[in-house]
């Protein structure tokens, strides 16, 4: 019996193994970060793009209001394709859409918004990328929906008809 | 096109004649005394198919006819002729025919050279490489196929991948494969000889030769890879732990073990049980590799395309080949307990047991920390990294003694040994550990694991070049492995404590200075080539003895596909690398600029191809080590 | 008067500037170990991407404000999780990374020596 034990032994662990493998398979390798949980808005000293105040953001969420928060800038390619679609949620009163301009100069991201429309209650300049760490972002375009002084979803990519559908119902 | 037709038709005969072939040697096993004259035949013509289908691939690329699905989907128009040619093995279904033409090449040759063997010993190898075979087959007619067509035929292809583009590159996976799917024969080879239970001395001369090739074109493969990244890939790096890089890494280390094992199965009746393990676990990993990369299950740099239904067909295949072996080791392999060896504590095998035990345990560091991430994101749906520190942290503290042994070792006799006369290994023993606290002094960093790492370093240096001077050819082989092995680690050392870098903005005109260097942005050009536009820096920097260097990195951005891609300027001397790259940052007029001094770095690539040498000059001799 | 001006400034210049090479060098190594997000395998230190840029700013900030290096380590594995950092951390979930390839040299070990009593 004891002969037997070592070689059932180690099929026993490859066959393990190959459990694991197999279900590993079905998972995607790229990472997904954790869109869904929710957590508290960070507390950072930003500045803003209009009138080169500095603030806290916390002042900026403080109301009972819905936000969107939009990290976009003039050399993103799919912030163009997003923005007609903050252009129409900026009309929606539930929400208020605040950007983050996302290493950028001045000066582009003005022509960027004459052309396009500007769609921002606010604007935070963050030219050299920090700011959007600070929310845990990857970079450009990404939308963040708070209420409450807490982010409730993050869109990684521009924003589809699908998540705008979802921010309606979550804003009513 | 016709190609596309061709090829595909050869794949299928191929496919029908590796089935006619599985069978006719399950005949003969069974049958005759002599190899039926048919076996050789139809492995020839197996071969010879799998020959046309991948030059009908190679042509398709060449004339760019993408009406071959993965032509259009890897080549284009613009692209150098070499380069149209190595597209052809720069993608998943084209490596894979590569795979196969190796895959049948071999069992030819194996064939043909091994007339003095056993018939039944021969036409078993080729029953179980024929399975491997024909699960290769049909891998790639069912769900790589290199010759899909699509319709309508599109005028121009996406491209291939400019960091692709690169001479070490090209020539890499063949190299590659040769030693990663030619451990395939010792694979079948070892399964035939455990059923038949002639794993013996005179077994393992005859395989030492296949073990050697294989172990050659591997590291040589795994040089290759590393010389494309280091000059390619921007960073100055050469060896990241990426997966990938893991994945070549693992069957080496099995194979290098092996290879010992057999030196020492070659001379007696031991470590049977380890060889056969072995020469098993060498072709299973190299078949994970292929698993873990092109499945999709992990992440790297590596380009392939991922594809989870492939990755389900591998899986299966390999743990069917893992679960045949297992059968066969345990149920055919008797451990011979009526003959124990016996030897003493100070001798040379004991000196390559403990080293092949370390060994043993790199692999499985590598193995574990590759694959850890998988199981722990499935057991536990949590995703972590792990990267360059976790090796470094369980493979640095053990390479002392390693190379400590690796040192000693040959010295001592078989069976038994002393050290009565051995004044010497004392003596550099002193010599190396003073020279490396010579030289890392001036480091804080970490003095004392690099002081003893290197005089470890220094040690094996010192007695393996004593040993050419003195003993002369004796053994040559083995020494200049060696050898290699000792500079190989001096050189990563070097580089890795004296390299320094500077990093910084500049426009053009602008300078940067510091107490090391100088570095001054001269001009900027352009350039048209014939498939990317490209923009040049002009640098000169002088370095704190006053010499100056002209470097030119260079951005080449690309129409096909739309990228911009960093080429490093890098100039090379046998003490030091000079290297240079230039960065575009977004809505700015300046450039980021990375200057790296890197010393020894062609040593390391010079004592890799030392260690090869040493590999050759074995497979060319005849007879057996001392 | 004035060589004591010069020789306290050079006094105050001096420590800053090699706290300045050691907090270059607290920052390549920590940059070393944390993963560019957005690029395929390659760290911060060696990505030139957006991401990889902002981020050596951050941690050039918090270097500044005085956090320690598990800190920093801390800050992000906060913001972009575990996946980020290179160097595997010891707990719950990595017991097994790093213990098993020690459990399995003690294990060739005990192996080969008993191999070796038997054959004596």
């Amino acid at each position: 019996m004891k002969n037997k034990l070592l070689p059932l032994s180690i099929t026993f662990v490859f066959i393990i193994i190959f459990i694991i493998f197999f279900k590993g398979l079905q998972n995607t390798n790229i990472y997904t970060p954790e869109t869904k949980t929710i957590y508290e808005v960070p507390s950072v000293s930003v500045k803003l793009f209009n009138s080169n105040e500095i603030v806290n953001t916390l002042e900026i969420f403080n109301s009972d209001k819905f936000y969107l928060l939009n990290i976009w800038s003039s050399w993103c390619v799919p912030c163009r394709q997003e923005h007609p679609i903050l252009m129409e949620l900026a009309k929606n009163d539930n929400i208020n859409v605040i950007g983050i301009n996302y290493k950028d100069t001045k000066k582009n991201a003005k022509s960027f918004l004459e052309e396009l429309g500007n769609p921002y209650n606010k604007i935070i300049f963050d030219n050299k990328g920090t700011n959007s760490i600070e929310w845990g972002a990857y970079g450009v375009p990404e939308s963040f929906l708070i209420n409450k002084n807490k982010v409730i979803k993050k869109y990684i990519g521009p924003l589809t008809e699908r998540s705008i559908e979802e921010i309606k119902l979550f804003i009513k | 096109m016709l190609f596309s037709v061709i090829g595909n038709y050869s794949l299928l005969l191929g496919l029908f004649f590796g089935l006619v072939l599985l069978y006719f040697s399950t005949k003969n096993f069974r049958n005759s005394k002599l190899l039926d004259t048919k076996i050789l035949s139809f492995t020839f013509l197996q071969f010879f198919l799998v020959v046309i289908s991948f030059l009908c691939l190679v042509s398709s690329f060449v004339v760019s006819d993408f009406s071959n699905e993965t032509v259009f989907n890897h080549s284009h128009t613009t692209k150098p002729f070499f380069y149209k040619i190595a597209g052809t093995w720069g993608n998943h279904e084209g490596s894979l025919l590569l795979w196969l033409l190796v895959l049948t090449l071999f069992i030819l040759i194996f064939l043909i050279r091994t007339k003095n063997q056993p018939v039944k010993y021969r036409v078993l190898t080729l029953v179980f490489q024929q399975i491997i075979i024909i699960g290769f087959f049909i891998f790639l007619i069912k769900t790589s196929n290199p010759f899909n067509h699509i319709y309508p035929v599109p005028s121009e292809g996406l491209g291939l991948n400019p960091i692709l583009q690169d001479p070490a590159l090209a020539i890499h996976p063949p190299i590659l494969y040769l030693g990663y799917v030619g451990s395939s024969i010792i694979f079948s080879s070892v399964l035939a000889a455990t059923t038949l239970n002639i794993v013996t001395k005179k077994w393992a001369s005859h395989i030492k030769k296949w073990v050697l090739i294989s172990w050659i074109f591997l590291t040589l493969g795994i040089l290759l890879g590393s010389i494309w990244a280091y000059y390619e890939l921007g960073w100055g790096g050469f060896w990241f732990w990426d997966p990938v890089e893991n994945v070549s890494l693992m069957p080496w280390l099995a194979l290098t073990t092996l290879l010992h094992c057999i030196l020492v199965l070659e001379k007696k009746l031991i470590l049977t049980s380890w060889v056969i393990i072995l020469s098993i676990s060498t072709f299973a990993l190299s078949m994970s590799g292929t698993f873990l990369v092109r499945s999709g299950i992990l992440n790297s740099v590596h380009t392939f395309a991922n594809d989870p239904e492939r990755g389900l067909f591998i899986l299966i295949f390999l743990f069917s080949l893992i679960f045949l072996s297992l059968f066969i080791f345990f149920f055919f392999h008797k451990t011979s307990t009526n003959n124990p060896s016996s030897f003493f504590w100070l001798s040379k095998e004991t000196a390559i047991i403990i080293n092949n035990w370390f060994m043993m345990y790199f692999l499985s560091v590598v193995l574990i920390g590759t694959i850890y991430p998988i199981f722990l994101d499935v057991l536990s749906s949590q995703k972590i990294s792990v990267g360059p520190p976790f090796y470094h942290k369980l493979i640095i503290p053990f390479l002392i003694p390693f190379l400590l042994i690796m040192a000693i070792g040959p010295k001592l006799k078989w069976i038994k040994s002393n050290l009565d006369d051995k004044i010497y290994l004392i003596t550099l023993l002193i010599v190396s550990i003073l020279l490396s606290i010579l030289i890392v002094k001036n480091f804080s960093s970490n003095f004392l694991i690099n002081t003893i790492l290197i005089s470890g370093a220094f040690y094996l240096f010192f007695i393996t070049l004593r040993d050419f001077f003195i003993k002369g050819f004796k053994n040559l082989s083995q020494n200049i492995a060696h050898f290699g092995f000792s500079l190989l680690i001096l050189s990563i050392l070097f580089n890795s404590l004296f390299s320094s870098e500077i990093i910084t903005n500049l426009k053009v005109g602008q300078t940067f200075e510091n107490t090391k260097a100088k570095i001054v942005f001269e001009s900027i050009s352009q350039k048209e080539a014939k498939n990317y536009r490209s923009i040049i820096g002009n640098f000169t920097v002088q370095d704190s003895k006053g010499k100056i260097e002209n470097l030119l990195p260079e951005l080449r951005i690309y129409n096909q596909p739309n990228i911009t891609t960093s080429e490093a300027d890098i100039k090379t001397t046998l003490l030091s690398d000079k290297f240079m790259v230039i960065n575009i940052v977004q809505n700015q007029e300046f450039f980021n600029v990375r200057y790296q001094v890197k010393p020894f770095m062609l040593w390391i690539w010079i004592s890799v191809i030392l260690i090869s040498f040493g590999g050759l000059m074995s497979f060319l001799k005849k007879g057996y080590e001392k | 008067m004035k060589i004591l001006k010069l020789f306290l400034i050079i006094i105050f210049i001096f420590p800053i500037s090699s706290l300045k090479a050691d907090n270059e060098i607290l920052k390549n190594k920590i940059t070393k170990n944390l993963r560019c997000l957005i690029c395929q395998g390659q760290s911060v230190y060696d990505s030139d991407s957006e991401f990889a840029n902002s981020l050596k700013i951050v941690v050039d900030n918090k270097i500044n404000e005085g956090l320690s290096e598990k800190q920093i380590y801390s800050y992000f594995q906060g913001k972009y999780g575990e996946w980020i950092l290179y160097d595997p951390m010891f707990n719950k979930n990595t017991y097994f990374l790093w213990l098993l390839p020690l459990l399995i040299f003690f294990i060739g070990g005990a192996i080969v020596f008993k191999n070796f009593k038997k054959t004596n």
